[in-house]
């Protein structure tokens, strides 16, 4: 569906050099990425702000053409098929709204009929169909600008899936949503993905989504595809420390037990982390030789912090090779 | 250093912050203040003296319009309104100090940065294509102090246009009715001393004149002695009335959101 | 880029019809903004009223001779205002991301965004314009051949597609100078007031600049000089009289290259 090789985006960036004169520069925003998504895959696309996730979205949909590299999306290159893919694919922006700010959402819906040439019955069944999934009813009638941003961002979901694209690219699609919106949104992307088997490419800052909906994940820093896997070996790699929480009969200093470091100490209660070296099993014999032991957990390292290590640069994750997957053909 | 000062200089140094935009505009300003000047130097070859102006005052006449357009904000607007719109006006009611005031400073501000970055080009171009009448030291005082007063009345019309978002539900046709009034009885098409008798009379008395025919006059030096004063009195006096109207509408408008709660 | 032409006016006419019917939603706001879209429009035909009031002839010209440039130039520029001068906001859509949207439509961003709030309010810049046009005909002092009656109508479409052109061409600049917009109205409404007066009034290399390099001299001033049977003070030959035409389709040619250079040039720098 999706096949990126070696792309590369620069920009020319103008910078102040002393009071009039200006230097251009090349800065990459995409530094020789490559990946490809299957049929039907969901798959998540995360890094910090200005890493290039932006970019990558733009050159996929034919906004933006890549400096170098090559781009297939559903077999056309999105440089040059601009108009064709657009009617192989649906885009949902979650800053800003594709729909027509006066209109009522149904005059929109409708536009977008006419602009994607879909037949009426087949549009009519469409609606109804998203009108229920999304619970569109009660605002279909309302001008846009109207709308609440979790009302609007459904009502953008429903137009970039009038045409039945069979990819939806989603740039933020949560952003900014309350929880009940967000839900209703998951809800219906998982549902897209595993009943019309829609492949399904989102960027987010929001793991939740991730953790949710994505059984693939790719991370984009500065640049560069810094992982490309599933959520779990991401946490396995990747993964900083464990920390393993004991609460001791009495408070006391923090406990000394080799190859760990005790992070917090809050009155009986101690934090000490473990790394990956470390086993946990003999960590907890050699506490309980030396102390009486309350209560023990062991907390693995949370999507966030895994995340937030990687973006750090805290650990280098060099994918090999990259993973050999059968090529979206037509 | 109080509060308004401070509103002040925020809004100078918010409408300064990109200065491209507002070059930008100064350009067009300037090449509409050429067309217009060779419009109305033929005017004047057909008709010298006309209005008692010779084809100098007219062609600084025109230049200086230009250059004032972004400054008294010719063409209206202001963001009071979207903010009304949108709601957000009851943030503003709930601060301590009145709307009108803070809206007010905002605008000077935005004034005073206009008049840098919109009002110099204009002129500059005009002086080193045509002789224009500049004034000296002494009119260029009584000048300052008629553009300020020009401010106080551009920004009073506006705020009374803006106020007038609580009650309708699409000011547009407002500001439409407000547009021509402005530029046709503020000198900005022509300047008032062409326009025949009773028209000319009514324009003269109107508080648009304030925004434009009289701070030009001042600048050309046609207002001195006690006719400087009345001059000024006359900006005074609509500033006066006006932003007494915006007051009052001010009282109504908050007591309208209170009632029907925002 | 639309597959075909008749797919681009297809597309065009379906986008400014939701546009109008959205306008249409509040009669009464739609019919005052007409009207005073109507009156800012006629003020500067009361303008050359009042000029006229004070001398019979200006710049060589008589009253009705100058209503007709003010006419034949409003209604060519209110005609294409209407089809294409939401172009000049190109620049708001590129700084609010707008046109990213567009670009994952199929549908040329250029006809999208002359459709943008298409609204017929702008159709009363006509009603001046074809009110003072039809005041102004009949009281020209002319010889009315068969030739001049033609060339009319010719001049006033003509006009639209050269003022059309400047609009797209002003709106190109813009994917270079984002903040542009505010110059490129010297070009556009600028131009729009300059054709209201006969070019004999302006310097003689603003004449040059606007009848060689941006050609709002073929607008309705070389034409006109035919219909009035007027001398042209730059003494080009009699054939520039009458290639208004083609002066605007070279005009619509190199609006539509900039167009297409700055929309490639926008894919590739992003900004």
């Amino acid at each position: 569906m999706i096949e990126v090789v070696d792309v590369v985006k620069t920009f020319t960036v103008r910078r102040r050099a002393g009071r009039v004169r200006r230097v251009r520069t090349e800065a990459a925003a995409v530094e020789g990425v490559s990946f490809t998504v299957g049929r039907g895959e969901f798959v998540g696309l995360l890094g910090p702000n200005g890493a290039g996730k932006s970019t990558t979205i733009k050159m996929l949909t034919g906004i933006l053409t890549p400096t170098s590299g090559t781009v297939r999306v559903c077999g056309l290159d999105p440089a040059h098929r601009r108009t064709a893919l657009a009617r192989r694919t649906g885009v949902v922006f979650g800053q800003r709204t594709t729909l027509w700010w006066d209109l009522p959402l149904r005059d929109s819906l409708a536009l977008v009929r006419r602009l994607y040439r879909v037949e009426a019955a087949a549009h009519r069944a469409r609606l109804a169909e998203l009108t229920a999934l999304l619970e569109l009813g009660p605002f279909l009638d309302t001008p846009v600008r109207q709308l609440s941003l979790g009302q609007r961002m459904r009502g953008d979901l429903a137009a970039a899936l009038l045409h039945a694209p069979e990819l939806l690219v989603l740039d933020e699609p949560t952003i900014g949503l309350d929880v009940v919106s967000k839900a209703t949104v998951r809800g219906f992307l998982e549902r897209l993905n595993a009943e019309r088997g829609t492949t399904i490419l989102l960027t987010t800052h929001d793991l939740g989504d991730i953790e949710r909906l994505c059984p693939r994940v790719m991370i984009i820093d500065r640049g560069r595809l810094a992982y490309d896997g599933g959520l779990e070996r991401l946490r396995a790699e990747a993964g900083g420390d464990r920390v393993l929480v004991v609460e001791l009969a009495r408070p006391g200093p923090p406990v000394r037990v080799p190859g760990v470091t005790v992070d917090r100490v809050e009155g009986p209660r101690q934090w000490l982390r473990l790394p990956r070296s470390a086993n946990a099993a003999q960590v907890v014999a050699a506490l309980a030789g030396g102390h009486e032991v309350r209560d023990i957990a062991l907390r693995e390292p949370g999507i966030e912090e895994v995340v937030a290590r990687l973006y750090r640069g805290e650990r280098e994750y060099r994918p090999g090779a990259p993973a050999q997957r059968p090529a979206a053909a037509e | 250093m109080g509060v308004f000062p401070w509103v002040a200089w925020y809004a100078f140094r918010r409408h300064t912050a990109y200065p491209l935009g507002s070059a930008a505009e100064a350009v067009t300003n300037t090449a509409f203040g050429f067309l217009r000047a060779y419009v109305l130097i033929a005017l004047w070859q057909a008709r010298p003296a006309l209005g008692g102006y010779d084809a100098a005052d007219a062609v600084t006449f025109t230049f200086l319009t230009q250059a004032l357009i972004g400054p008294v904000q010719i063409f209206g607007g202001m963001e009071l309104t979207d903010r009304i719109r949108s709601g957000a006006v009851a943030i503003d009611l709930y601060r301590p100090a009145g709307l009108q005031s803070w809206w007010l400073a905002d605008d000077l501000g935005r004034a005073a940065g206009a008049l840098l970055l919109r009002g110099t080009l204009p002129m500059l171009a005009g002086a080193l294509a045509f002789p224009l009448r500049l004034p000296g030291p002494a009119g260029l005082a009584a000048f300052t102090l008629s553009f300020l007063l020009a401010t106080l009345v551009g920004f009073a019309l506006r705020y009374l246009v803006a106020l007038g978002t609580f009650w309708l539900h699409d000011e547009r046709g407002l500001q439409a009715i407000s547009l021509v009034l402005s530029l046709f009885l503020s000198g900005m098409i022509l300047p008032l001393v062409v326009f025949p008798g009773a028209l000319g009379a009514a324009a003269r008395a109107l508080p648009w004149a304030a925004l434009i025919q009289v701070p030009a006059e001042v600048f050309l030096g046609r207002r001195e002695g006690p006719r400087l004063v009345s001059a000024l009195a006359f900006q005074a006096g609509w500033a006066v009335v006006l932003l007494a109207a915006g007051a009052l509408l001010t009282r109504r408008a908050r007591r309208r959101l209170v009632i029907q709660g925002g | 880029m639309a597959d075909r032409p008749f797919d681009a006016v297809r597309v065009y006419a379906l986008l400014a019809w939701t546009w109008i019917r959205a306008a249409a939603q509040y009669p009464v706001s739609l019919a005052l903004l007409t009207l005073g879209t109507a009156v800012v429009t006629s003020l500067d035909a009361a303008a050359i009223v009042v000029l006229f009031g004070h001398a019979p002839r200006i710049a060589g010209f008589t009253a009705p001779e100058v209503l007709f440039l003010y006419g034949t130039s409003s209604l060519s520029f209110a005609v294409s205002d209407l089809l294409v001068g939401t172009t000049e906001l190109l620049g708001r859509h590129i700084r609010e991301g707008s046109l990213d949207a567009m670009l994952v439509r199929p549908v040329s961003p250029l006809i999208q965004i002359a459709t943008e709030d298409f609204s017929v309010r702008r159709l009363g810049k006509l009603v001046p314009a074809g009110l003072v046009l039809g005041y102004a005909l009949p009281r020209l002092d002319t010889a009315w051949t068969a030739g001049r009656v033609v060339l009319v109508p010719v001049l006033v479409l003509a006009g639209v597609a050269i003022f059309g052109g400047i609009w797209v061409l002003a709106g190109a600049v813009q994917f270079v100078l984002i903040d542009g917009a505010g110059a490129t109205k010297s070009l556009t409404y600028g131009g729009a007031y300059l054709t209201q007066y006969p070019l004999t009034m302006f310097a003689r290399d603003l004449v040059r600049g606007v009848t060689f390099v941006v050609p709002l001299a073929f607008v309705n001033w070389m034409p006109a000089l035919y219909v009035l049977d007027r001398p042209d003070p730059l003494g080009l030959p009699g054939a520039a009289r009458f290639a208004s035409p083609a002066v605007a389709v070279l005009t619509c040619g190199a609006a539509a290259l900039a167009w297409r250079a700055g929309l490639r040039r926008y894919r590739s720098t992003g900004s």
